[in-house]
């Protein structure tokens, strides 16, 4: 389905609600670790296992998380916010309640601008509060019961919502990209979705264009941009086909399953969702200062909005090249410190090697770009060497290999000890090359009459043997200039 | 406002406390006694008074983000009715 279109009169109105873990070193209200992987219950203190006499304390870095995020998407960073009780009963929730935010929240409204196809719409944010995370229920490999690991209760959370301004599934995965790069961008969160640490829920009703709203549904726990987009085109799909059968949508919460492709409702209690917030006796109100915000704001990094204008305006990047040089914080970090060793003159050239070269080869490798073996300085002089004609491209992307495989020294000028080492400087006086061209043309005698006849065809083979006998080190346009002059 | 006898047996399922008739009946008695008192304060003017989120007017303390806690789990889990490879285990539960 196109994003933004109408499916056969119908429109698509899609909310999501997501869960990033914050980058936290303990928990929100103890002092356990919350390190990932460790052995079960280890990472599970006193008052995460809810222990009688045990009381909350709240972790500042939580809270200036949830600050940095407040800043990032303009929202306003609440002077007052309160801490409520989720009352519900599972295994994996001692207490009995989940500490979260209910009517006070730490962050209100925002937004975030998202990128579909060629245009970009503004997503309207609802709020984002802070609570703990649940533990986990293993019901697998024990007969009749359940096991039970609470490492991960009370990881610090913070529950982002969305209005529900999205129309299709591709924006939804627009705007999950969005948030999962922005939230990693500034810091808060590691993003890492295989171990949970950014999870969506969508809310996903139809309607009849300028309509009432449709009864939503609520796809739970979508851990990849995948899932996200297979789920919600499943889901539309069955919401139009059940109503233009005559069929009533009823609210539920939903399952994806990525094996049948399909959405089913979880068995759930009529009263499952009566969770009786009230404010938590055990915590005063959080009141974060005014200088408090303001200092934070003074260390947000430069924000991909910004940072991509910038490099529009300042390197003349395309708006395409420029969005994806700022996908992540370390590519864009990259990229700036590349084309400062390269110059400014250097931008394009030096966005296109980051954006293929670079990226195939970190891709391929699955590494960080901030762990390159060619780091940005290396690439910047390397690139300055194409710049000024001592190499070719081709010959820069060899001794590009050559770097990554750890020739030329750790030092910024390794492409220049390995021009020196190899004679890999081009060839440009124009003598030089025309003695090659001669002898070429004196060996390819056929080749000669064959272009003498109009094949063009045998031009280009003439260019291959005489950049072959230059060994690559001539300006192949140089070589065009001398060869259709010799030969015109 | 009072409550029915049907709101304090939804009330006491959501809290899993197993209620007689007897005890729903008591239970509703004390419940409507305490919305009176409730009522009753209601009767207060307060317009332009921000409703407070805790008796004590003063803001949360904050801890630094530092790991204080050491592996207590042997010590823990000696003290719970069942446990196997780490895990507490408890009556199956699936949703």
């Amino acid at each position: 389905m196109k994003h933004g279109e109408v499916s056969s009169g119908w429109e698509v109105v899609i909310g999501i609600e997501t869960h990033a873990q914050l980058a936290t070193q303990s928990k929100i209200f103890s002092g356990a670790a919350t390190a990932f992987g460790a052995a079960p219950n280890v990472q599970a203190c006193a008052v995460d296992l809810a222990l009688p006499g045990v009381l909350p304390v709240l972790n500042r870095g939580a809270v200036e998380c949830a600050i940095r995020f407040g800043l990032a998407v303009g929202a306003e960073v609440a002077e007052r916010s309160v801490f409520a009780r989720k009352n519900y009963f599972y295994p994996d929730l001692p207490k009995g309640y989940q500490i979260s935010q209910f009517e006070a929240p730490v962050v209100i409204g925002g937004q975030l601008a998202i990128q579909v196809g060629d245009s970009e719409k503004i997503i309207r944010l609802t709020r984002a509060h802070l609570e703990e995370d649940a533990g986990k229920s293993l019901h697998e490999d024990f007969q009749g019961q359940s096991g039970i690991d609470l490492n991960r209760a009370g990881t610090p959370l913070l529950e982002i919502v969305s209005e529900p301004d999205l129309r299709s599934s591709a924006e939804a995965v627009a705007y999950a990209r969005a948030l999962h790069a922005l939230v990693r961008w500034i810091g808060i969160c590691d993003g890492n979705m295989q171990e949970g640490s950014f999870r969506c829920d969508a809310n996903v009703s139809v309607r009849r264009p300028g309509g009432p709203l449709g009864t939503r549904r609520e796809i739970k726990n979508l851990n990849s941009f995948r899932f996200m987009q297979q789920a919600i085109d499943y889901e539309v799909r069955w919401q139009i086909e059940t109503l233009e059968d005559g069929g009533r949508i009823q609210q539920a919460t939903v399952l994806f399953d990525p094996d049948s492709g399909e959405t089913r409702s979880m068995r759930s209690k009529e009263d499952a969702h009566d969770y009786r917030y009230f404010p938590d006796p055990d915590l005063l109100p959080l009141v974060i200062a005014r200088d408090w915000v303001e200092r934070t704001r003074a260390q947000l990094p430069e924000l991909p909005v910004a940072k991509r204008a910038r490099f529009v305006a300042e390197f003349g990047l395309s708006d395409y090249d420029a969005t994806a040089l700022t996908a992540s914080l370390e590519i864009a970090n990259y990229y700036e410190a590349a084309v400062q060793a390269a110059g400014v003159a250097s931008a394009k050239p030096c966005a296109n090697w980051v954006m293929v070269d670079l990226a195939a080869r970190v891709n391929r490798e699955g590494i960080d770009f901030g762990d390159a073996p060619v780091s940005a300085a290396q690439l910047g002089r390397l690139l300055a060497r194409v710049a000024d004609n001592t190499i070719s491209n081709n010959i820069a992307k060899k001794i590009f290999d050559a770097i990554w495989a750890g020739e030329g020294g750790t030092g910024e000028d390794a492409a220049d000890r390995i021009i020196a080492a190899q004679g890999l400087k081009q060839i440009t006086d124009t003598g030089a090359i025309e003695a090659l061209i001669d002898e070429v043309l004196a060996n390819n005698a056929a080749m000669v009459a064959e272009f003498r006849a109009g094949k063009e065809k045998a031009f280009n083979a003439l260019v291959g043997q005489a950049m072959k006998a230059t060994k690559g080190k001539a300006n192949p346009q140089q070589v065009n200039q001398l060869l259709r002059s010799k030969l015109g | 406002m009072s409550l029915t006898l049907e709101q304090v047996r939804r009330v006491a399922q959501l809290a899993r406390i197993d209620i007689s008739d007897a005890e729903a009946d008591t239970a509703l008695g004390e419940l409507n006694g305490i919305f009176s008192l409730i009522e009753a304060m209601q009767a207060a003017d307060t317009a332009g008074v921000a409703p407070m989120a805790h008796a004590l007017d003063i803001a949360q303390r904050l801890r630094d983000d530092r790991v204080s806690e050491s592996d207590q789990r042997a010590a823990f889990q000696a003290v719970a009715p069942e446990t196997a490879d780490g895990l507490y285990l408890v009556p199956k539960v699936i949703e």
